[in-house]
């Protein structure tokens, strides 16, 4: 392995070998490179201020996405192109037109959240642009702005792609690539510094070598969560074992009617494939986070670290996905409840590792639909989600529920004994009613800066309420945000 | 750039002419990640970085406070207790000596910093702090308003404001009332941190890079915490990223605690807080609690009013006496109130110290009579609209406010009729009716509600301004004055005042930091005053340099002063032209003072605080907003989906950054009543202190749509700078139009003349328990709803 972190910083390569493997690419940037152009607002993937964007190969084409330098770590960067709000301007001084959309359209106030915004913009570009409110939001849902009040940004946004292209960089992108691709062979990255260690395996036989070795390890994937103990809890971590670098924990197919979804697939590039198969699972992986936490995190470490909120893993157990974790060369599956023991402990053994989650294809009689309730719609977290899965019989009698809520107990839980009051019964306002007074023996949800507990317990009844309106009235307009399926 | 020019244009042609929109001047650098803020500079060398190491108790006597553990941890070049400082261990801005900079004795809020370490890195800084020991005996705290109230505890007097007899009024009105609405606090949460960097000057002087609204302020109380005079302290500040009022007081503590630092060790010393420690050890806007008693008509216009208003201060005074009375001040908004009583009482809490925040207490005023018209709509069974008309202040007899301050420019009625018309209000209020009777669980509401804001400060003295121009010989113009640049277009809009005033290209003029060395005592950058006050402190320097070149030119070239004429870049004398460079030139060789600094003091402002009478303001700014909402009434959770406005910036100095101004006050304002939630533990330690907890507006939040227009016959019937009107506040105030329209959306689920009594901020939780008391008084109760 190489003992070296090796990347473009815009058009200039650069290889690392004395470095904090948990100095985060902000801090980098501003204190190490001196491009003090990207800000930090709040050290927490919450803002956008510090928005980068990381180019990387995939085929023969490089793709963008808008990530949170705050809380990405140096060495993840191997074998990337990280682009700065620096790297934007022409040679010759002209403004890019994200940038010069932004101006035009008096984008700008106080200016600190602004290089966040344009980079955000830039991923947009990238992609094509977007005239879409609701696209438009997307991609700026993790950037905030406490001026201008977001419509001139939406409107730079809307007008960006009116302008000329920019003249291609000093570094065209074929030399980029090929750049990228030459930095892709060998077998990973191993640093040393300071005693502490740092892995990059880039396959599933070497990583589970090196952590059944190193069982002290902290596994890092998008560092949506790890991220914060570092800038926010201040920890210093021993060992790392970064896994988005191994191909085999990419996968995302459907075999067998099983949708697999590797641990290393981040929100973003499974939220087309889940929308696809389970449209309401999507609405909630839209707002699990922004983009540039979507574009890190991914579903594998959302399972992983055991949060009592989620959000995926209550839609997934009502979903009846299973578990795959490897130890070395030992693997063991489970259903996805079960991994989850008590408040911050779960099935894991030293050196076993969430491989794959595996999420059956619903059946096309399940009625599904999941609920993420928080104080504000986008890049919030979640006071309480519930998912709701239920089949009924021929005679319209409920043949089989699973509901699983986050936010109401120590771990994402299963409404058991709601479920229990369900099955059997005909699918009526009575049966809805009488099941949904159980949740009280299901859960004691807790009071935190979030919510209540009696609005946790209010409001999770009343999703069970929403969910039989919902599947029991086709023309119910039910939603303030998304698009609920019904049927 | 192209400006685009505003509808009413002022003839000249140059760049950046008053009345055009020009970009603002430092849009782009902020979009290519040029425009340098404190932590943007490149680092001096041996620079220290600092950290505060905070108490760990809302309220307890320190025993014990040992930081010789911290002095010898690796990488520490100095730690500051309270008895380390060199001069005055206070900030406090108002004279009120209850500010300590450094905890001592007793801790009075949870993150009260108790000493400071600097450090070779934030990281040395850090692991240092974390090994003091301190040892407390706790004492009771006082966590709520309502605690506080109940045992007594203010930071400053409680004022009374009686006007006319409000419990005869009362007594006799044919409907009378009580009610209770609690407000939440604010985080500003500006996007920079508080941030100060201090560099050692000889002779022990200091010259400090602070980013706050308040210069002058901070430069005395460095001076104070150093024991030396003023003169000793130069404060600067290029921009901040952010202020909205957080910056006007909060900057103090690490600006003295740096340059004490930079002082003591002969080293740069930068202190900049990370969001958390901003959002813990700095202040925020007051929340408050109001109790009224109002009678009304059957007309439902308020005959007379009895309101008690409590404040959370925090631990001590800061800015809250001025607070307070700004909302006592704006229990009126727009409507003649008659005979009333306000009691307003200044809470001590074992919180951090409450300050200055956007409206400055005007919003809390307003958030309480607009609460109180509701009721009576409500209780009426009246549209709020038409309760609204009714109690507006109108023509002699109706036109006194409770402060006995003759309203002479009063625009709402005219603009509440254009609104109305534009927005299709009475249509659409009909069609949500429609609406809402055949959705089972969305329901839209829809209001309208006015903002009547008063311009200046409420403390006479703080009304002056002063600014500072050079003209070099090549024509090319410096221009600085006292006010400070936060995003808001301040610098710009002076800008133009100097171009138009020389009839030159903007392009000519340099915007400068503005600097405690250049332009000496000014004002915070705050009540809105930025462009009224520092516009026509620098209009008034231009006039004494174009006065000076004119008497030049005459006697120089024999013409009377009707024949100069300054006009597009060019000085007509007599029949002869000349360049605005060949004019300065000219007057320079011949021995023309080419410096001048210009004042300003707003006229006709007078005010006695003993009676509560007087004329505070110079005028007001008007506004007016319709605002549509959908709820989820299983949920409680809303969505904003249509606002339009219509606001009163007078003759626009800049459309485009007045517009800006407004549609982001009012997403501001919208947060405040919505989504953005203060929560505090029993014990006093604050929860919600990052974004990931504490939620302002996303780009999502921003209604779909938003038709932003500013008042066409907009003119201040006051001579301020080319009639222009202050624009910094007062939109903030619009969003309680959106308040109004969920608890409108409430409402159409309760019964007839059922109260909804929603209190703010509006979230999830807020909602569902106010649409769960409108279920509950609809007799008939079933999950489908009255269908």
């Amino acid at each position: 392995m190489r003992s070296s972190v090796n990347f473009l910083l815009g058009d200039e390569p650069r290889e690392l070998t004395d470095i904090d493997p948990t100095m985060t690419v902000l801090r980098y940037l501003r204190e190490v490179e001196g491009r003090v152009g990207s800000k930090e607002g709040c050290a927490e993937g919450d803002c956008g201020a510090c928005t980068v964007v990381l180019a990387e190969v995939q085929g023969d084409a490089l793709t963008y996405r808008a990530v949170n330098a705050c809380i990405q770590f140096v060495p993840t960067l191997e074998g990337k192109q990280l682009l700065t709000v620096e790297d934007l301007k022409a040679s010759d001084g002209a403004l890019h037109p994200v940038q010069q959309s932004m101006v035009d359209n008096h984008g700008s106030q106080c200016g600190f959240c602004t290089p966040g915004f344009v980079m955000s913009l830039h991923a947009l570009y990238q992609q094509g642009g977007a005239q879409d409110r609701l696209e438009i939001d997307n991609a700026l849902a993790g950037n905030l702005c406490r001026c201008t009040g977001y419509g001139p940004i939406v409107a730079a946004a809307r007008a960006m792609t009116d302008y000329d292209a920019p003249a291609e960089g000093d570094m065209p992108v074929a030399e980029v690539i090929a750049h990228l691709k030459g930095l892709q062979e060998g077998d990973g990255v191993s640093l040393e510094w300071r005693g502490r260690k740092y892995f990059a395996p880039r396959s599933l036989e070497a990583l589970a070598a090196i952590y059944k070795h190193h069982t002290e390890a902290n596994i890092l994937a998008g560092g949506t969560d790890i991220g914060l103990w570092v800038t926010k809890q201040h920890r210093r971590l021993q060992t790392v074992i970064y896994i988005g670098d191994v191909a085999e924990l990419d996968t995302l197919e459907v075999v067998d009617g099983v949708l697999q979804i590797g641990a290393g697939v981040t929100y973003e590039r499974a939220l087309e494939t889940i929308c696809e198969h389970f449209p309401e699972f999507g609405e909630v992986m839209r707002r699990i986070g922004s983009t540039q936490i979507r574009n890190a995190g991914t579903i594998g470490g959302n399972v992983a670290n055991g949060s009592p909120i989620g959000d995926s893993p209550p839609v997934l157990i009502a979903l009846g996905a299973r578990l795959v974790l490897r130890c070395g060369p030992d693997v063991r599956e489970m259903a996805l409840e079960d991994f989850f023991v008590d408040y911050g402990k779960q099935d894991r053994q030293p050196g076993e590792f969430v491989e794959r989650i595996d999420v059956p294809l619903a059946a096309p009689d399940v009625m599904f639909r999941s609920y993420k309730i928080s104080k504000r719609f986008d890049q919030d977290i979640t006071a309480a989600l519930g998912a709701f899965a239920v089949t009924l019989d021929d005679s319209g009698n409920v043949a089989s529920a699973r509901i699983c809520f986050g936010g109401m107990a120590a771990t994402p839980k299963r409404a058991t004994a709601t479920e229990a009051a369900l099955l059997g019964q005909p699918w009526t306002e009575e049966t809805m009613q009488a099941a949904a007074e159980h949740m009280a023996t299901d859960y004691a949800p807790l009071t935190d800066m979030r919510a209540s507990a009696d609005y946790r317990m209010k409001v999770s009844k009343n999703l069970l309420t929403k969910f039989w309106l919902e599947t029991t009235d086709e023309t119910l307009e039910s939603r303030l945000v998304g698009v609920a399926v019904n049927g | 750039m192209d400006d685009v020019v505003a509808a009413d244009p002022k003839p000249a042609n140059i760049r950046g002419a008053v009345g055009t929109s020009r970009i603002h001047d430092s849009a782009a650098k902020h979009v290519a990640g040029e425009a340098v803020y404190i932590d943007d500079i490149p680092l001096p060398q041996n620079c220290l970085h600092m950290i505060a190491g905070m108490s760990e108790r809302a309220h307890a006597k320190i025993l014990k406070l040992d930081v010789s553990q911290v002095r010898t941890a690796p990488g520490v070049a100095l730690v500051l207790i309270a008895e380390d400082l060199p001069g005055v261990n206070d900030i406090s801005p108002t004279g009120t000596k209850d500010e300590p900079v450094l905890a001592t004795g007793k801790v009075h809020f949870h993150g009260q910093p108790l000493f400071a370490v600097a450090a070779d890195t934030i990281d040395l800084a850090r692991a240092a702090a974390k090994k003091a020991v301190v040892e407390y005996e706790d004492l009771e705290p006082l966590v709520t308003v309502d605690a506080a109230l109940a045992a007594g505890e203010t930071v400053l007097p409680t004022e009374v404001l009686t006007c006319g007899d409000p419990a005869g009024k009362l007594e006799s009105a044919p409907h009378r009332r009580q009610g209770k609405v609690r407000l939440g606090g604010q985080e500003h949460f500006y996007l920079e941190g508080h941030i100060s960097l201090a560099l050692p000057q000889e002779d022990g002087d200091v010259l400090v890079h602070c980013s706050t609204q308040h210069p002058s302020e901070v430069q005395h109380n460095v001076a104070h915490v150093l024991g030396r005079p003023n003169n000793a302290v130069t404060v600067e500040v290029r921009r901040m990223g952010g202020g909205f009022g957080g910056k006007e007081t909060q900057g103090a503590q690490w600006a003295a605690l740096a340059a004490v630092t930079a002082v003591k060790t002969g080293r740069p010393a930068k202190f900049c807080l990370d969001r958390d420690d901003d959002m813990i050890m700095t202040g925020k806007r007051h929340d408050f609690i109001a109790d009224y008693d109002v009678g009304y008509d059957d007309d439902g216009r308020i005959v007379g009013l009895d309101v008690m208003l409590a404040a959370r201060c925090g631990f001590s005074a800061d800015l809250s006496g001025a607070i307070a009375d700004r909302a006592m001040f704006h229990i009126d908004n727009g409507y003649f109130l008659g005979d009333l009583k306000v009691t307003s009482h200044r809470n001590r809490t074992n919180t951090v110290s409450n300050c200055a925040f956007r409206g400055f207490g005007g919003p809390q005023g307003m958030v309480v009579i607009e609460r109180i018209i509701d009721d009576i709509a409500r209780t009426l069974q009246k549209d709020a609209l038409d309760v609204r008309k009714i109690n507006l202040y109108g023509d002699e007899g109706r036109n006194v406010t409770p402060y006995q301050m003759t309203v002479e420019d009063n625009e709402l009625p005219e603009m509440i009729a254009m609104l109305e018309q534009s927005s299709d209000y009475v249509a659409r209020q009909k069609e949500i009716a429609d609406y809402n009777a055949n959705s089972r669980i969305l329901k839209r509401g829809i209001a309208m509600t006015p903002v009547k804001f008063g311009i200046s400060f409420t403390t006479t003295f703080l009304n002056q301004a002063g600014a500072l121009i050079h003209l070099y010989t090549d024509g090319s113009v410096y221009l600085n004055h006292g006010g400070t640049e936060m995003g808001q277009g301040l610098f710009l809009k002076v800008a133009q005042v100097v171009a138009q005033e020389f009839s030159i290209d903007i392009d000519n003029i340099k915007i400068s930091a503005t600097n405690t060395s250049k332009v000496p005592n000014t004002s915070a950058t705050a009540a809105s005053s930025g462009s009224d006050m520092n516009g026509m402190a620098a209009q008034a320097a231009a006039r004494t340099l174009k006065d000076r070149l004119t008497g030049f030119a005459c006697a120089h070239y024999g013409v009377t002063a009707n024949e100069v004429v300054f006009a597009a870049n060019k000085v007509q004398v007599g029949d002869k032209t000349f360049t605005f460079a060949e004019i300065v030139n000219q007057a320079y060789l011949n021995r023309v003072q080419l410096s001048a600094t210009g004042f300003y003091k707003t006229p006709k402002i007078h005010y006695d605080r003993e009676t509560f009478s007087g004329r505070p303001f110079l005028y007001f700014a008007y506004g007016v907003a319709v605002s549509e909402v959908k709820i989820d009434t299983l949920t409680g959770e809303t969505r904003t989906t249509r606002v339009d406005i219509l606001h009163d910036v007078g003759s626009s100095l800049n459309p485009a950054i007045d517009e800006g101004q407004v549609e982001g006050g009012f997403i501001q304002g919208m947060g405040w009543l919505t989504s953005e939630e203060l929560v505090y533990a029993d014990d006093g330690r604050l929860l919600t202190h990052a974004p990931s907890t504490y939620k302002i507006p996303a780009c999502a939040d921003r209604p779909e749509e938003f038709n932003l227009k500013l008042w066409p016959k907009g003119r201040n019937r006051e001579e301020t700078i080319h009639r222009s009107k202050a624009v910094g506040e007062p939109p903030l105030m619009l969003a309680i139009s959106v308040h109004h329209a969920i608890a409108e959306a409430v409402g159409s689920v309760g019964a007839p003349g059922h109260i909804v009594a929603l209190d703010a901020p509006a979230t999830p939780e807020c909602v569902l328990d106010a649409v769960d008391r409108a279920k509950s008084s609809v007799a008939k109760k079933t999950v489908r709803g009255a269908q």
